[in-house]
């Protein structure tokens, strides 16, 4: 096919999407840019005064702690778990009902088990019943009231749902991943005597790295909609511990302070940005 | 000679006993999770057919902040279907938020399909030199949370006088880089020597398009449909952002709303909007493990 050609059919096959793209990402995301060095109402220039105004906000920094800290101990918890459960699931034929399993929760609307979630983690919740009629039982403890969502608890409330959540996929993900490697290698590595778990750590794991970094980006980008479970279960100003970015920006949304908004979503898409490329840039660099 | 052959087969025997064992054993371990998954639809199911009374004597200490903790019975003493009927035949706000919730991801489904295939197909098939550092450019946008486009969004929403319509919500999930990447792993899949063998025949790059790459690349495009019903019956940052009228709502947004006082409703409501993810779980289960696999594709 000439490159003329080519070209030609490239443009008009891509020009819907990216002209919708245009007008409702990158123009109105450079307007976010001008805004975050003006001010809200008169809109004149302030340099980096709405930057150091969000970094010297208390809730703010608050929001960026709790959502660096739900990232970093989701993201490794839920790759750990999801390969714990595919390693022994590749072995079994009839892996198909447990994979549905895994994976529904992906399809319940958040909404519609808001009202069971608070039913489990209020103060006299389903948890706490259990946990006492086990205290009773053992005779360890006595009743236990501990209210999960407004102590410091409410943290791992969300990290739990969270996992619920999105274990399926990452199952689906590793299972393609380990049923990809070719026989013949693990074939040779039993043959030169490795044992199941040398083979695993020589074998499979260095043969998964590309679906390693699917994982993790496909984890992270559902890490956000997690924001969903924290504001139905406990509204827009939650216990401390999971008052999340995500919570700030809705609050400055909802209170028009656009300046504050516009140099955090500068910030994060930064942020983002690096991180993704950093991703990438490693993976290519294994892959090569 | 004939005894050695009987230990050798009776070893046999103990191998498989255990070998069955154990995968019972694995499978028995995987399944257990399976408790925590059917645990809330059965809440669901079972909080929807009971009594208003007795459901309220149930979840009373929940609400009422008592010392007595929550109770409940996986068959009602008193069940009753007061709530269906209500909801079904009495209360016609809950068939608005069901069709407002219907109409919303049929018309972004849709949208996305008429704007994100072709675009899939162009990053697929034609290898331009600027289509990488696009391709790179649209990965970085799939990525980016609601949160960091809200205000964006809003803006141009603001510009073009859309504010507190469904069309807020509709028309910037149409242009979601999302689906593309799923529609491009189903492209991608097809061998280059067929459209190159069309084109020797003569055809045309539409031809090719919708006569090649639609019927062949199909798996891709029924697991963007999958996986966005899936996310946009769900959806809840952008009519929560966008749409004040209550009216306008989907229904995701109205079943929070509902108090305790109103509980068994909720459940029935609840069970109700969980029918059609299920629905389309369970009839595109397959392309919804597609779709998974091909969303991790990279150039």
């Amino acid at each position: 096919m000439k490159r003329g050609k080519k070209i030609r059919a490239f443009l008009i096959f891509m020009a819907p999407s990216f002209l919708g793209v245009a007008v409702f990402v990158i123009l109105p995301f450079g307007d976010v840019v001008k805004r975050s060095f003006t001010t809200a109402v008169t809109g004149n220039f302030t340099g980096l005064a709405n930057y150091i105004t969000i970094f010297h906000n208390q809730a703010f920094m608050i929001a960026v702690k709790n959502t660096l800290k739900f990232t970093l101990v989701c993201i490794p918890l839920l790759v750990s778990i999801g390969f714990l459960i595919a390693m022994p699931l590749s072995g079994i034929k009839e892996s198909g009902l447990i994979k549905s399993i895994y994976l529904f929760p992906m399809a319940m609307p958040t909404a519609t088990i808001v009202m069971v979630w608070k039913m489990v983690f209020y103060k006299q919740g389903f948890i706490n019943l259990v946990l006492t009629e086990i205290g009773k039982w053992t005779g360890l403890w006595g009743e236990i009231h501990t209210g999960y969502l407004d102590t410091d608890a409410a943290f791992w409330v969300l990290v739990c749902s969270y996992i619920w959540k999105n274990t399926g996929y990452t199952v689906v993900l590793w299972l393609s991943g380990i049923l990809g490697i070719p026989a013949e290698l693990l074939d040779a590595a039993r043959v030169d005597g490795a044992g199941k778990y040398k083979r695993i750590w020589y074998i499979i794991l260095p043969n998964l790295k590309g679906t390693l970094y699917t994982i993790v980006i496909l984890s992270f980008l559902n890490s956000f909609k997690i924001y969903r479970e924290a504001y139905l279960v406990a509204g827009a100003y939650p216990h401390r511990s999971i008052y999340l970015l995500q919570h700030t920006f809705n609050n400055w949304f909802v209170n028009m302070e656009f300046d504050k908004m516009a140099a955090a979503a500068v910030c994060t898409g930064s942020f983002l940005l690096v991180v993704i490329l950093l991703l990438q840039k490693v993976w290519d660099k294994d892959e090569a | 000679m004939k005894n050695q052959k009987q230990i050798y087969k009776n070893d046999k025997i103990k191998q498989n006993i255990i070998a069955n064992l154990n995968k019972a054993f694995v499978m028995a371990v995987l399944i257990l999770p399976g408790i925590f998954v059917v645990f809330p639809v059965i809440i669901l199911i079972t909080g929807s057919v009971m009594d208003q009374y007795e459901l309220k004597g149930y979840l009373s200490s929940v609400f009422m902040d008592e010392l007595s903790f929550i109770s409940w019975k996986l068959m009602p003493d008193y069940p009753s279907f007061a709530n269906y009927k209500k909801l079904l035949f009495q209360d016609p706000s809950f068939f608005i938020l069901f069709w407002n919730s219907m109409r919303m991801t049929a018309c972004i489904i849709g949208g996305q399909l008429l704007i994100g295939v072709p675009a899939a197909w162009a990053f697929a098939v034609y290898k331009v030199r600027a289509g990488k550092l696009l391709f790179a450019f649209y990965v970085v946008l799939m990525l980016l949370p609601f949160q960091v486009t809200m205000l964006s969004n809003y803006l141009v929403l603001n510009k073009l006088s859309l504010l507190n319509t469904d069309k807020a919500v509709i028309l910037p999930a149409i242009f979601s880089t999302f689906p593309i990447f799923l529609c491009y792993g189903g492209f991608r899949s097809i061998p280059a020597q067929l459209f190159e063998a069309a084109r020797v025949d003569g055809a045309g790059e539409g031809i090719i398009f919708s006569r090649i790459g639609l019927p062949l690349g199909k798996s891709g495009i029924l697991s963007a449909i999958v996986l966005g019903f899936l996310e946009y019956w769900n959806m809840m940052e952008q009519p929560m952002a966008f749409i004040d009228d209550k009216s306008l709502w989907p229904l995701s947004l109205y079943l929070p709303e509902i108090t305790w006082t109103k509980a068994g409703y909720a459940f029935c409501a609840s069970f109700i909007t969980l029918i059609p993810a299920v629905f389309v779980f369970v009839m595109g289960q397959d392309y919804l493990e597609q779709g998974i696999i091909y969303s991790g594709l990279k150039e």
